[in-house]
């Protein structure tokens, strides 16, 4: 179920921009008469150093995309954006900052 | 002699579960309570923010028309030094709680989400900084069926 993400991160002057996207079908308790699926937790780690976290709801849009800033940064930053579903289901991808 | 050994076996066992498992749960924290709240104030205080200044400091960026309500990008900044965590609310979705980021040192206090929204509605943002709670609210106007009213 899981399906690809995509992301990029790019140096802003001064800190870093990350667009991620996720595939999912973020659907709600009303679309599926009771049995909502969508994500839960979603963690952002710089250098594997854990520097977002997120607790999101049924109300995030299908194929959710989020934006994040770090501060600073340098090209070559590793950054690893991970997410939990509520059926278990998880993913993850990583990029380094260009 | 034997009892004692499988004794023994069983606690080691129990230890080493219980030290698996923590990590693991402490890894989907969700918290469960504000997420299905009804109303917005249950779910502020499910989230232990009961109440709120409200501060010019955090800065809600949305349309003020949405003509499709499926998709409704929310741009989040917060200018309140020392902010930690950012929470976003739709107060009158079926449940308002969309959203709840933890920032730790190395990452700005922003956020851009799109967000489901049923109907118009009151869009709050509350922040935490300095163990303070503050808050901004914005009317966003949903469109449905997308005519662009």
């Amino acid at each position: 179920m899981a399906g690809p993400m995509k992301m990029r991160a790019t140096l802003a002057g001064g800190y870093t921009d990350v667009r991620v996207l996720m595939t999912h079908p973020m659907t709600t308790e009303q679309q599926t008469k009771g049995q909502p699926h969508f994500i839960q937790n979603l963690t952002v780690k710089v250098n594997g150093k854990t520097v977002i976290e997120g607790e999101i709801s049924q109300a995030v849009s299908r194929n959710p995309v989020f934006s994040f800033r770090l501060k600073g940064g340098a090209k070559g930053d590793q950054i690893e954006v991970s997410w939990l579903d509520n059926k278990g289901d998880t993913n993850k991808t990583e990029t380094a900052v260009a | 002699m034997m009892q004692k050994r499988r004794g023994l076996l069983h606690a080691a066992g129990a230890l080493l579960l219980a030290g698996l498992l923590k990590p693991m749960a402490a890894l989907a924290a969700w918290n469960k309570a504000a997420f299905s709240s009804k109303t917005s104030a249950e779910a502020l205080k499910s989230l232990g923010t009961p109440s709120a200044e409200a501060s010019g400091g955090i800065l809600i960026e949305a349309p003020q028309i949405a003509e499709n309500g499926a998709v409704v990008p929310i741009e989040v900044t917060s200018n309140i030094p020392g902010t930690t965590s950012i929470v976003v609310l739709v107060e009158k979705n079926p449940y308002p709680l969309v959203a709840k980021f933890e920032f730790s040192e190395g990452a700005l206090p922003f956020v851009k989400i799109n967000a489901k929204m049923g109907e118009t509605s009151d869009v709050r943002v509350i922040a935490a900084a300095g163990g303070k709670h503050y808050q901004a609210t914005k009317e966003i106007k949903v469109t449905i069926g997308g005519c662009g009213g």
